[in-house]
C-alpha cells in the first residue's frame, strides 16, 4: 500500500541525510521525499511517500520515530488528507501552429498557468495530484515534451488536524 | 572565567561524573590532549589501538551501569574505532565518543587526516553531533550522554573540528536537559500490563524469555523475584546471562541457536510467552514460521522499534523492565487469581523430561583437553565470582553454556555484532571498572589475536586479567560450520604459524602458561588466581581440535528441531 508520511523535524544539517540513511540501510523505498522549513525555521517539514505491507509501514514509522532529530510525525494517509504536487512542463510549441492552440487548451482544462513562452516552447506550471499530472503528460504526448520536472508530493490532512508542536 | 573549547570537554567529563577516558592521541585532538595533561580529575587509558579504546570503554560500561567514554583523532583515528561503535550500537550499549576533526575552514577539503565522521558513523550510532561552536560544546556534551544513557542506550558520537577546541568562551555545564524531539517512554500502559497480568496468570505453560534489556536496565532483581513468585520456567538470551541466577531449578539455560534443548522445547511448545527487554534475534527464533506456534507472546520493551519487528506480538507493552516488572508484581500481589497449580504441576514434569536429556553433557575421560571443562573449571575455581568477557566463536558459547552465572552484569561478550577482537579489551574496561574483582577473558587463538597488542596497555596499568586462551588451532565456529554444511572442506579455517603464546605473554611483562593436560586445568588456574593473582596471565589451553557446539539448531529449522549430538 502507498502512504505518505509527513515529518515534522529539527532544521539541523544531516537531518535529511538520517532520514535517507535509513530507508537505504532499511530497504525500505522511497517513491518522492520533499523537504523545506517551516514557518518556525527551527523546523522542517517533509513529506515522503513510501509503499510497503503494514508491517513494514509500521516499522518505518516506528524507526522514523526513533530518530532523534525527528519530532513528530503522521502518517497522512490513515485519515482524510489532500495531497499535491507541482509540476513544470516545457512542451514544443512552434509559433503559429495548432499546437499551440491545442496546449492552451489542455493547461486550460488541467487548470495550469502557461508561465514561459518562447517561439518554440511553452512552459507549464501544474498542480495537483500525482494522478492528474500523469495525466496531462498523456494527453500532451511524450513526443511533444521537452523536459518535466515535478516537486514531489506534499500533503496535509484535511479538516482540524494538524501536525505542530 | 573564560576556558578553551578543549578545557570545556573536559570540565563536561569531570561534572558529568567520567572516571576514565579510553583514548589515544594525534593531530586533531592535540589542544584535548593538553587539557588533560593539565588535570587530574578525568584519568585518560591509553590503549594501543583505537578499536580497543571502544570495546574498553564498552566493558567498562557493561560492568559499571554507567556510560563508557572514548578519545580519538580524526581520518584513521575515528576510523579505527568504527568496529567499537557497531558493537556498542549493536548491543544497545551507553557510550559517549568524541573524535577529534580538522579544523571548520577546512571540513570538505580533503584536508589531512579528514573523514567525514559524522557520516560514516551515522549508520552505527544512535545519535551523532558536529560541533561548530565554542558555545555549543556543553550543551551537546549534555545532549550526548542523556541521548546515550536513556531509554534504549546506544553509542552517541561527537566530532569537534581543532580550531573549536581553541577558542575560548565561558564554561557553563547544564544540570538538566529536555530536548523535544527525544522523549523516550519507560512507563508502560496501565491496560496493557493488567492485560499482560492476566494472560500470565492465566497460562498452563507459561515461559519467561528475558534478554539484554534486563541487563541494560539493571533489573536483574525485579525480573528473580517476579520469576520466583509464580514459579514460571525463565530462559535467557545471550545478552541476557546472569539476569536470573543459572543455578536456580526455574532457570532453562540459554535458548536459540547454541542453546539448551529445554530451553528450546519450553519455547516451542508454551502457550504464553513472556518477552522481557530481549528482540527476537534470528539466532533466537530459528525460522520465524515456526516459532512459539501455540503461544501468546507479551513483549516489554523500551524501543517501540523492537515490537513487532520480527515476531507479531499480542500484549506489546513500551516501557522501561524495572518500571513494568513493579507494577506487574503489584497486580500479581492484589490479583486473586494465582497460576493453575495442576496444570504448572505437569508442566514442569514436562520440562523436566527435556531436562533429563542432559543436552550439554560431553566426553569427560579423555587425555586432551576438552574446551567445556576449562570453562567449567573456571567457574568452580572462581566460584562463580568473575566478571567474564569473551571474544567470538565457539570459545563464547562454551563460555555462555558452563558457566554458571548467578550473579547479573559480569558476563561481557559481544552478541549482535559478533565482533572477534572485543574480549581482551573488553576485560580492560571490566577491570579498570572492578580492581579487586577477578576478571577472566575466555578467547581463542584466532580472536585474541585481533587486539593482542593490548597486552601492553595491561602492562602499563597493571591490570591483571586472566586470559583463558582455547587454543584449538583453529577458527573453530567456521570450521565447525564447514564440518556441518561444507562436508568439511575447511577453507581457511586452520590457524597456521601460531606464536609461542607464552613467550609473547612474558615479552610484555606478564605470565605465560601452557596447559596441555586435562589433569593440570585447575591446578594451574589456581596458580593463576593465587600466585599471579596480582598479574596478567595468559593461559594458553590446548584443546581438542575437533569439539563442536551443542546442541545446535541449524539454518531454516524451528526450535524444536535441534542436532543434540
Ligand atoms: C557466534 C554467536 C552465536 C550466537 N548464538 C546465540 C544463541 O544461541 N542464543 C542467543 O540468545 N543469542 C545468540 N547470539 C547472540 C545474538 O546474535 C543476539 O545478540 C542476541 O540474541 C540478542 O539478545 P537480546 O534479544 O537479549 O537483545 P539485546 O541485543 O540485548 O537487546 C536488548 C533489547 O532490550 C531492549 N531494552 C533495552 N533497554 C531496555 C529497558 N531499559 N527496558 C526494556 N527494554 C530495554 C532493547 O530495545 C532491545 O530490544 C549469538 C551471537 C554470536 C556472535
Ligand atoms: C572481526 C571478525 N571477523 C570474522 C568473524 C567470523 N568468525 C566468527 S567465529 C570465527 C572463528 C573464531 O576463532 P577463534 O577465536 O579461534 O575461536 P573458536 O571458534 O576456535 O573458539 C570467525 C572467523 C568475526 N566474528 N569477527
Ligand atoms: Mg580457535
Amino acid at each position: 500500500m502507498r502512504h505518505i508520511i509527513s515529518i515534522l523535524m529539527e532544521n539541523e544539517a544531516g537531518a535529511l541525510s538520517r532520514v535517507a540513511g535509513l530507508f537505504s540501510a532499511r530497504g525500505y523505498n522511497i517513491e518522492s521525499l520533499t523537504v523545506a522549513a517551516t514557518e518556525d525555521p527551527s523546523l522542517s517539514r517533509m513529506t515522503l511517500v513510501t509503499r510497503g505491507s503494514d508491517q513494514i509501514i509500521e516499522q518505518i514509522t516506528k524507526q522514523l520515530n526513533k530518530l532523534i532529530d525527528v519530532v513528530k510525525l503522521i502518517d497522512l494517509t490513515e485519515g482524510p488528507h489532500i495531497e499535491r504536487e507541482m509540476m513544470l512542463v516545457k512542451v514544443k510549441a512552434a509559433a503559429a501552429t495548432d499546437a499551440r492552440n491545442e496546449i492552451n487548451r489542455l493547461a486550460e482544462i488541467f487548470r495550469g498557468n502557461i508561465i514561459d513562452v518562447t517561439s518554440n516552447s511553452y512552459t507549464i506550471e501544474l498542480t495537483g495530484t500525482g494522478d492528474k499530472l500523469d495525466a496531462f503528460i498523456r494527453a500532451v504526448g511524450h513526443e511533444e515534451i521537452l523536459e518535466t520536472v515535478r516537486s514531489g508530493v506534499s500533503g496535509i490532512s484535511r479538516g482540524d488536524k494538524s501536525l505542530s508542536l | 572565567m573564560e576556558l578553551t573549547g578543549a578545557e570545556i570537554l573536559i570540565r563536561c567529563l569531570e561534572d558529568e561524573g567520567v572516571e576514565y577516558l579510553f583514548g589515544y592521541p594525534g593531530g586533531a585532538v592535540l589542544h584535548i590532549y593538553d587539557a588533560i595533561y593539565k588535570q587530574d580529575k578525568v584519568e585518560h587509558i591509553l590503549v594501543r589501538h583505537e578499536q580497543a579504546a571502544t570495546h574498553a570503554a564498552d566493558g567498562y560500561a557493561r560492568s559499571s551501569g554507567k556510560p563508557g567514554v572514548v578519545l580519538v583523532t580524526s581520518g584513521p583515528g575515528a576510523t579505527n574505532a568504527i568496529t567499537g561503535i557497531a558493537t556498542a550500537y549493536m548491543d544497545s550499549i551507553p557510550m559517549v565518543v568524541f573524535t577529534g576533526q580538522v579544523p571548520t575552514s577546512l571540513i570538505g577539503n580533503d584536508a589531512f587526516q579528514e573523514v567525514d565522521s559524522v557520516g560514516i558513523t551515522r549508520p552505527c550510532v544512535k545519535h551523532n553531533f558536529l560541533v561548530k561552536d565554542v558555545k555549543d560544546i556543553a550543551e551537546t556534551i549534555k545532549k550526548a550522554f542523556y541521548v546515550a544513557t536513556t531509554g534504549r542506550p546506544g553509542p552517541v558520537v561527537v566530532d569537534i573540528p581543532k580550531d573549536i577546541t581553541a577558542e575560548k568562551c565561558e564554561y557553563h555545564y547544564p544540570k538538566r536537559i529536555s530536548m523535544r524531539s527525544y522523549n523516550p517512554v519507560v512507563k508502560g500502559n496501565k491496560r496493557q500490563i493488567i492485560k499482560a497480568v492476566d494472560l500470565m496468570l492465566s497460562a498452563k505453560r507459561p515461559m519467561v524469555y528475558s534478554g539484554g534489556g534486563v541487563i541494560l536496565d539493571r533489573a536483574a532483581k525485579p525480573l528473580t523475584d517476579m520469576t520466583r513468585k509464580l514459579g514460571f520456567p525463565i530462559t535467557n538470551t545471550l545478552m541476557g546471562l546472569g539476569a536470573y541466577p543459572a543455578t536456580d531449578k526455574q532457570f532453562l539455560g540459554m535458548l536459540g541457536m547454541h542453546g539448551t534443548y529445554e530451553a528450546n522445547m519450553a519455547m516451542h511448545n508454551c502457550d504464553v510467552l513472556i518477552a522481557i527487554g530481549a528482540r527476537f534475534d534470528d539466532r533466537v527464533t530459528g525460522n520465524i514460521e515456526k516459532f512459539c506456534p501455540t503461544a501468546k507472546i507479551i513483549h516489554i520493551d523500551i524501543d517501540p522499534a523492537s515490537i513487532a519487528k520480527n515476531v507479531m506480538v499480542d500484549v506489546p507493552i513500551v516501557g522501561g523492565v524495572s518500571n513494568v516488572l513493579k507494577e506487574m508484581m503489584a497486580l500479581i500481589a492484589e490479583s486473586k487469581q494465582k497460576p493453575d497449580q495442576k496444570a504448572m504441576a505437569e508442566w514442569w514434569a514436562q520440562i523436566e523430561e527435556w531436562r533429563g536429556v542432559d543436552c550439554l553433557k560431553y566426553e569427560t575421560e579423555t587425555d586432551v583437553i576438552k574446551p567445556q571443562y576449562v570453562v567449567e573449571s573456571l567457574y568452580k575455581v572462581t566460584k562463580g565470582d568473575a566478571f567474564v568477557t569473551s571474544d567470538v566463536g565457539q570459545h563464547q558459547m562454551w563460555a555462555a553454556q558452563f558457566y554458571k552465572f548467578d550473579k547479573p552484569y559480569r558476563w561481557i561478550n559481544s552478541g549482535g555484532l559478533g565482533t572477534m577482537g572485543f574480549g581482551l579489551p573488553a576485560a580492560m574496561g571490566a577491570q579498570f571498572a572492578n580492581p579487586k574483582a577477578t576478571v577472566a577473558c575466555v578467547t581463542g587463538e584466532g580472536s585474541i589475536q585481533m587486539n593482542i597488542q593490548e597486552l601492553s596497555t595491561c602492562m602499563q596499568y597493571g591490570l591483571p586479567i586472566k586470559i583463558i586462551c582455547l587454543n584449538n588451532r583453529a577458527l573453530g565456529m567456521v570450521r565447525q560450520w564447514q564440518e556441518f554444511f561444507y562436508q568439511g572442506r575447511y577453507a581457511m579455517s586452520y590457524m597456521e604459524a601460531l606464536p609461542d603464546f607464552v613467550k609473547l605473554a612474558e615479552s610484555y611483562g606478564h605470565v605465560g602458561m601452557n596447559i596441555e593436560k586435562p589433569e593440570d586445568v585447575v591446578p594451574a588456574m589456581e596458580e593463576a588466581m593465587g600466585k599471579y593473582k596480582n598479574r596478567l596471565v595468559f593461559m594458553n589451553f590446548i584443546t581438542d581440535q575437533t569439539e563442536n557446539v551443542y546442541p545446535m539448531i541449524p539454518a531454516g529449522a524451528g526450535l524444536n528441531e535441534m542436532i543434540l549430538v
